[in-house]
């Protein structure tokens, strides 16, 4: 309390806040229930440059989907439409 | 138990497209022999792949939608297995969601060739 009453800096301008988008899954907003693992070009969404899986706390699936993406793609790169390994791949 | 299952499976590049056909049909043969059902099938024809296959960059690609009984999956991934034509197959059982999704995309495939088809 003592430091907030002592704290006579002021900023010109307003000291920006981030405001946190909300993340959401993708898959329920949508309301898609399966997803094609022979649609490359769109699992590609769920990989990084290297082709690695994107983790949930980046993408905002939720779980369920989540595990799904992931067979998805380990689908795809099983039968070649998808690189286990890459640079650039976007 | 019935089920149905829904096969790609990738063949060399170096065949020809008859001897491709003859593979096509072999495997097609093979299932309605053994009292499967095709529902469905796609060429997809000659892809790029993303990693090289027994030292092959491209592959042909064909899907096989069918009902089949589980006992006679074994014996169709052996017989893909033996073909020396085959780099790669995978076959995947088909939940409900997974039937409306093929079932859905077939429809707008076909309304796709019937509004081409009005236009020429």
């Amino acid at each position: 309390m003592a430091n907030q009453q002592n704290s006579e800096i002021r900023y010109l301008a307003p000291i920006a806040v981030d405001v946190k988008k909300k993340k959401y899954c993708r898959f329920k907003k949508a309301g898609i229930k399966y997803i094609d693992y022979k649609d490359p070009n769109f699992l590609l969404k769920f990989v990084n440059e290297q082709g690695k899986i994107l983790p949930r706390r980046i993408t905002g699936t939720s779980l369920k989907y989540q595990r799904k993406v992931a067979k998805a793609i380990k689908r795809a790169r099983h039968l070649s439409l998808m690189p286990y390994v890459a640079d650039l791949l976007k | 138990m019935v089920k149905q299952y829904e096969t790609v499976f990738i063949m060399t590049p170096v065949l020809s497209d008859e001897q491709m056909k003859e593979a096509v049909s072999k495997f097609q043969d093979y299932l309605k022999k053994k009292g499967a059902e095709i529902v469905y099938e796609d060429h997809w024809g000659l892809r790029k792949l993303a990693y090289p296959i027994q030292k092959k960059s491209t592959g042909f690609f064909h899907l096989v939608e069918f009902k089949a009984d589980t006992q006679l999956l074994k014996e169709f991934e052996l017989e893909l297995k033996r073909d020396e034509r085959v780099i790669r197959f995978l076959t995947v059982s088909l939940d409900k969601y997974a039937l409306a999704y093929n079932e859905k995309k077939r429809k707008e495939k076909e309304a796709a060739k019937e509004k081409e088809q009005q236009e020429s």
